[in-house]
């Protein structure tokens, strides 16, 4: 009998890219210490001894760039991988990413295509305070012109990259930083996924939590501890988060009728508001209360260990909010 | 790599051992940074300073208190320096609210109005518009100041190195800039990341005087830095110091060091900055057998100190939260 092995989200990330890069010669990874020194978050530990520094490719620091060449190589014809070490330095190459990548297509009246994907990790949780922890994947689900994913388990992990570098279009992947070390049982052979589709990670009757990349976790957690209770939520990952899968998000809450939306961004023109927008206009009449949402409080993250974590969304204010909800606050 | 190994040191002694005691309290500071970390007492990202110690000492002594300072994540040495206490360095670092910043901004964020330390910046290359913009702002006002900004080599392949520098070289700014060239950027060499290595060369083509200076020679730093803040309070416009120097561990405490060879550190350490000025200050007798230690040991006891103020240090309470993101009303 075969042991089963286990594989880390790191681990899955780095076969995508190993079979990628094995698949597709026109497929190359770059990046700041992508090579060298194995990723920042050692996603590319080892491939650069396997594909070469043409193929793992190291930049400078050079956000705009680095970026702005990978988007332009993908319009010359190659299948380029951008890591970004996170979402708060992908900032420095904002420009590129919505001015062209996100534009050529639709200013070229469809003659151009950028099938670039861009991935960055992205979230908190790590004390690493204001310029390093933010979730402003929002700011990408705002465009259009552009995909956005956040794969929150290791079979999306894995998955995901290898239809986004099918995508004809810019795609985006967020990878929160605490998932890099989540582990999991290694599949016999990986799932057939899409990226289209929001999924079901627990079905439940009597609320809906929708939720994506570092908060499905925490979301999960929060489940189990309101089917302690009695309550059973039906917990919805998001993974694509543009364009977003409405058909999932409205069929979940028209059988619960009532729905919490967590998120990691601010609340503030978050992701969350978009989604209670759209349940408010699409599933008016099948709610039973009010919509609600439990995301980051209004403040940069503070670094401060206590601090941080009253900042971010977490299992116990999930559960506060659900009951609250159903009237057994 | 010239061997500086017994030029004579010709600064008044008092400056000398001044130098020298501040390079020691920031190698002493770092190193129970380094311990305290792997007791998870200071967390999230931590950068070490120790190699590069003549660098801050040097520029640092050279500016004034009305100067302004604009640092990087790896700073805890240059608001040492600079005057704010290792206690509040300390506390910060620890996450409390006796720290310079309320525990909100950690390791990279250090700040302090009053000696005029802006941060503490963890973009890359973040800190040096801002610097631009200080030294504009003293320009409108008359104001007479330098603001000497810090940054890495790594910095210099961003835009905002390239912006910054023409702007200020353009509007003929009072910037120091001080580019901290030790030679890696994370796990990257410098000669993986520059098409032109001699960054000095760079500043050059943006019309800024410029300069590379032995940046484990403290004195040399000192010399260098003085005459081109002097330069720069004179109204002459903005000046590029470029510091070679080498760190001597890894990137933060997540970098297993793997990018580089053992040898190479090996032969920096060879001209490290303390034992370079005291074995200099020794051989024109400047400095006693006694002199050392004791310097040693009053550093040890500084920080001794400020890791008691950090443990005893308390934390904000979360009701404060949301405090600090806008200015609050006046109660
Ligand atoms: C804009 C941006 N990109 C990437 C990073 C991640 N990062 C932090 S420090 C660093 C290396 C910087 O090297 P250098 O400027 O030479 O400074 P040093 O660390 O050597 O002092 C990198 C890549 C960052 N903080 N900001
Ligand atoms: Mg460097």
């Amino acid at each position: 009998m075969n042991t089963p092995t286990r594989i880390s989200y790191r681990e899955a990330l780095r076969e995508a890219h190993r079979e990628a890069l094995a698949k597709d010669p026109r497929v190359f990874l770059i990046g700041e210490d992508v090579g060298r020194y194995g990723g920042s978050y050692a996603v590319s530990k080892g491939l650069l001894e396997e594909f070469g520094p043409e193929r793992i490719r190291d930049a400078p620091l050079s956000e705009l760039g680095f970026v702005g060449a990978g988007i332009g190589a993908a319009l010359g014809g190659m299948r380029p991988i951008v890591e970004v070490m996170t979402v708060n330095f992908s900032l420095l190459a904002l420009d590129q990413i919505v001015n062209t990548a996100a534009t050529l297509r639709h200013m070229s009246g469809g003659q151009f295509s950028v099938p670039v994907v861009i991935r960055m990790a992205t979230g908190a949780g790590r004390q690493l305070a204001a310029q390093h922890s933010h979730s402003l994947e929002v700011w990408y689900a705002h465009v259009p012109g552009i995909k956005v994913l956040a794969p929150a388990t290791i079979e999306d992990a894995h998955g995901m990259l290898s239809l986004a570098l099918d995508d004809p279009d810019p795609t985006v992947i967020f990878e929160h930083a605490l998932l890099y070390n989540l582990e999991g049982e290694r599949p016999s052979s990986w799932p057939q996924i899409d990226i289209e589709r929001a999924a079901v990670r627990r079905s439940g009757a009597d609320v809906s939590l929708i939720c994506y990349g570092g908060t499905l976790w925490k979301t999960l957690a929060a489940a189990n501890t309101l089917a302690s209770i009695g309550i059973e939520a039906e917990v919805i990952d998001l993974r694509v988060l543009r364009p977003l899968d409405e058909e999932t998000i409205l069929a979940s809450v028209r059988r619960t009728h009532r729905a919490v939306v967590v998120d990691e961004g601010w609340k503030t023109c978050s992701l969350a508001a978009e989604i209670m927008a759209l349940m408010a206009e699409q599933a008016f009449y099948d709610l039973d209360a009010p919509l609600s949402r439990v995301c980051s409080a209004e403040v940069p993250i503070p670094y401060a260990k206590h601090m941080e974590e009253a900042a971010l969304p977490q299992p116990q204010r999930i559960v506060d909010s659900v009951k609250t909800m159903l009237g057994r606050g | 790599m010239s061997d500086t190994g017994f030029l004579p040191v010709k600064l008044p002694r008092e400056l000398s051992l001044s130098l020298l005691r501040d390079m020691v309290r920031i190698r002493r500071f770092e190193e129970a940074c380094a311990e305290l970390y792997g007791q998870g007492k200071i967390r999230g990202f931590l950068h070490l300073y120790v190699g590069e110690e003549a660098v801050a000492v040097g520029t640092l002594h050279a500016l004034n208190e009305q100067d302004s300072i604009v640092a990087t994540y790896r700073e805890h040495g240059h608001a040492l320096v600079r005057g704010m206490s290792a206690e509040s360095i300390m506390a910060e670092m620890f996450g409390k609210l006796e720290g310079c910043c309320r525990g909100r901004g950690g390791s990279m964020h250090l700040f302090d109005a009053a000696t005029r330390f802006y941060g503490g910046n963890a973009i890359v290359g973040g800190g040096l518009p801002l610097a631009v913009g200080l030294a504009l702002a003293d320009k409108m006002q008359s104001i007479d100041r330098v603001t000497a900004c810090f940054f890495g080599d790594g910095a210099v392949a961003e835009g905002a190195f390239h912006e910054s520098l023409n702007l200020a070289a353009l509007w003929q700014l009072p910037v120091l800039f001080l580019c901290e060239n030790n030679r890696y950027g994370m796990g990257t060499a410098i000669e993986r990341a520059e098409s032109e290595t001699d960054l000095s060369r760079k500043a050059a083509s943006y019309r800024i005087p410029s300069e590379r200076v032995d940046g484990m020679d403290v004195v040399a730093v000192y010399e260098a830095a003085t005459a081109a803040a002097a330069s720069v309070r004179s109204g002459e416009g903005p000046r590029f110091l470029e510091l070679l120097t080498y760190r001597y561990r890894a990137h933060s405490m997540f970098d297993p060091d793997l990018y580089r060879d053992k040898a190479e550190i090996e032969a920096w350490k060879k001209r490290g900055p303390i034992h370079n000025l005291t074995n200099r200050l020794k051989a024109q007798g400047d400095l006693t057998e006694d002199d050392f230690p004791q310097l040693d040991a009053d550093a040890r006891a500084e920080v001794q100190r400020a890791v008691e103020f950090a443990e005893q240090g308390t934390l904000e309470s979360t009701d404060d939260l949301l405090r600090y993101t806008l200015t609050e009303p006046a109660a």
